[in-house]
């Protein structure tokens, strides 16, 4: 595993950024949800991509109605949520990876509402204390900001915000003025899901949007592939895997390790 | 009445939402990124057609010699004598085509679609109504069209599933979580965001990300406009309370909107009960304070039926149209500004309510309707005899006789 310091919330993103980029390739987030298939095995799965080298995680926190997802990942959230997965089990969660010594920056994500329920400001104490290091809230746009931004500075988490094939300026200006951390780019018109082929203008609209900012550009939503991966060493400071993990995690934390493994080695250009 | 005036302004119930989309602190906007420049757009789009006369004129030439409107008031005799109290007074959106008040918000929307340049329409159905109303509007206007709804409001309600077939709609059932309202707006919402370039999302409720709630009241607020004129011009006086059901809200929005300056009119709307608040299976989100409180689903901050997790809880209605978590945001800022009042009916009292309507004035309401006319059933008999009821009958009961011919056990 890479060194990593023991840096936390945006200091912690910060470094792992840093090093990615003297290694001159784009650091590597898979997202799991914590309760899928259960608990443990959700646990064991981060455990053994923290081992083969991952730079980062998104740590899903379920929700009943998670529209900007496509059915895989609504599905796997289902079953976490019917084996009684909540807020508290995922900074519980977040908590015990990093007993088991994980040490790489740690994001929550999840829908608003149970973050409300939760409290938005007790919410981002208790992730600080578990561990974590940035939240990020698909549903919450930069306008609405003020629901978790006080709270993320006060303890120095990330809070990311995201930016669409469909962004115009004012929002990329937006965005960048709002998010820390990093910005979440979402390489598609649509929801999560793994897919064959990256959309051709991926490109273009990176370019659109670092003509505005400096800030890290993390690409998520449809990247399941090594190919896929490697071209992202490229085009920007990192990248998410989801759905295809997800999937893998179907068959088992070995299939798991396996794809993380193949994807985190296919970032190697030397 | 410059006094009153000048309260109701203070209180801002006439003056909401905000430009960013609030009814004090409820509504707002919380959708993913990739959707949050339509929603500009869409903004932008509908406050320069509700200033275009040309728009307002197609419109209102549409409502007059398409969908029927105005709807007459109707005064209900033998209900009246039946409950021998206040007089009560339909408003018949039963009697707008397609047979229910979803036809105005579905023409107005269609027709700034259309004024936008998208082709394809998408919308949710719990009842099928909007997706009836929907279908239509599409077909007037030569749009495609694709309604998404719950499979178990399939089931319940087929006869609006094949006149939309009939329309020309493609009707796409919805597998996932409680399979009703919730998950095909959920649906829609995740269409929506995949071809937002094209497609244009006709919601049906005064629920979702601003600019709906503010436009589809506006749509509907017809209903109230009509309403009002024809208590003055024909009853020579306004009601004393105006009731409707609330499952977004939209019809109870149309009627409310027109009277919230009237500061002496009670205004009502009732809440699905199911099978009452104690058995947890109702769609009441303003009666039941262990779940029903303030959150974000489907883009707005509402009242929502929800566990202490936030998870949001399934519902129970014996009407497809009401079953629904969440409530338009503008119902929770009237409540909190006690300019209306929220109560519910239960399963029972609203099959009772669609029975006695039927056999005392002709009229087979819908089973959301029927709510309402529950309502009215309960509090008439309290009020002095010179008192007015204005009921909103804001839809026809002819989808609903598979659903009370089977809890009726026939």
């Amino acid at each position: 595993m890479a060194e990593i310091t023991h840096s936390t919330g945006l200091a912690a993103l910060d470094s792992m950024f840093a090093r990615t980029r003297t290694e001159h390739r784009a650091a590597f987030l898979p997202y799991f949800p914590i309760g899928y298939p259960d608990y443990v095995t959700s646990l064991d799965a981060i455990t053994t991509m923290a081992e083969v080298g991952v730079d980062g995680f998104e740590i899903g926190i379920p929700f009943s109605d998670p529209l900007a997802d496509g059915p895989t990942i609504q599905a796997a959230t289902q079953i976490a949520l019917d084996n009684g997965t909540t807020v508290r089990t995922c900074l519980n969660a977040v908590r015990e990876l990093r007993t088991r010594g994980i040490q790489q920056p740690m994001l929550l994500m999840g829908y608003l509402n149970p973050i409300l329920a939760y409290g938005p400001d007790a919410f981002v104490r208790d992730a600080h204390a578990a561990g974590a290091d940035g939240i990020i809230v698909p549903d919450l746009p930069p306008e609405e900001s003020h629901l978790l931004c006080d709270a993320c500075a006060d303890h120095g988490l990330a809070l990311v915000f995201f930016l669409a094939p469909t962004s115009n300026p004012r929002r990329i200006a937006l965005v960048a003025e709002q998010a820390t951390g990093f910005i979440y780019v979402v390489s598609i018109t649509g929801i999560t899901g793994a897919r064959h082929t990256l959309p051709p203008d991926l490109i273009d609209v990176i370019n659109h949007i670092r003509a505005h900012t400096d800030k890290p550009l993390v690409v998520g939503f449809g990247i399941s592939q090594p190919e896929q991966a490697r071209k992202m060493n490229d085009l920007a400071d990192g990248f998410i895997v989801g759905s295809a993990l997800v999937k893998a995690g179907k068959t088992g934390v070995s299939a798991v390790r396996d794809l993380a493994a193949q994807l985190r080695r296919a970032l190697d250009t030397a | 009445m410059t006094t009153k005036q000048d309260t109701f302004i203070h209180t801002g119930t006439t003056n909401v939402p905000d430009e960013r989309g609030y009814y004090g602190e409820y509504g707002g906007r919380f959708v993913p990124e990739t959707l949050m420049p339509a929603l500009d757009e869409l903004t932008e789009a509908y406050h320069d057609a509700m200033h275009d006369p040309a728009f307002q004129g197609r419109l209102a030439d549409l409502q007059a010699t398409y969908t029927g409107r105005p709807t007459p008031i109707t005064f209900a005799q033998r209900l009246t004598d039946y409950l021998g109290g206040a007089r009560i007074y339909l408003k018949r959106e039963d009697l707008a085509h397609t047979g229910a008040h979803k036809i105005n918000n579905a023409l107005g929307q269609a027709l700034l679609a259309q004024r936008m340049g998208k082709r394809r329409i998408i919308a949710e159905t719990g009842a099928g109504q909007h997706g009836v109303a929907s279908a239509t509007a599409a077909a007037l206007l030569g749009l495609e069209c694709h309604v998404y709804m719950g499979s178990v409001d399939i089931a319940r309600q087929r006869p609006n599933v094949f006149r939309m077939k009939l329309l020309g709609t493609e009707v796409i059932p919805v597998d996932s979580g409680s399979r009703t309202l919730k998950d095909a707006i959920n649906e829609a919402i995740r269409d929506w965001v995949t071809n937002v370039n094209t497609t244009y999302y006709l919601l049906g409720s005064a629920l979702g990300p601003h600019p709906y709630p503010e436009m589809v009241r506006d749509f509907q607020s017809v209903i109230g406009t009509e309403a009002r004129r024809q208590m003055l011009e024909q009853v020579g006086q306004l009601p004393d309370s105006c009731i409707a059901c609330v499952g977004g809200g939209s019809n109870a929005i149309g009627l409310f909107h027109a009277f919230r300056n009237d500061e002496t009119i009670d205004l009502i709307g009732v809440e699905a009960g199911g099978r009452g608040i104690a058995s947890g299976q109702h769609a009441a989100r303003f009666a039941d304070p262990g779940i029903g409180r303030p959150g974000v689903l489907h883009g707005t901050r509402s009242f929502v039926l929800q566990d202490a997790d936030g998870q949001i809880m399934n519902t129970h209605s014996v009407s497809a149209g009401l079953d629904y978590a969440s409530v338009g945001p503008e119902h929770a800022y009237l409540r909190e500004m006690e300019r209306a009042f929220y109560t519910l009916a239960t399963d029972e009292e609203a099959l009772d309510a669609f029975d006695k309507l039927s056999r005392l004035e002709g009229i087979i309401p819908a089973l959301e309707s029927a709510h309402a006319i529950a309502e009215v059933i309960k509090r008439a008999p309290h009020m002095p005899k010179d008192a007015i009821i204005l009921v909103n009958l804001s839809g026809r009961g002819d989808k609903d006789l598979d659903t009370v011919m089977q809890e009726l056990g026939e």
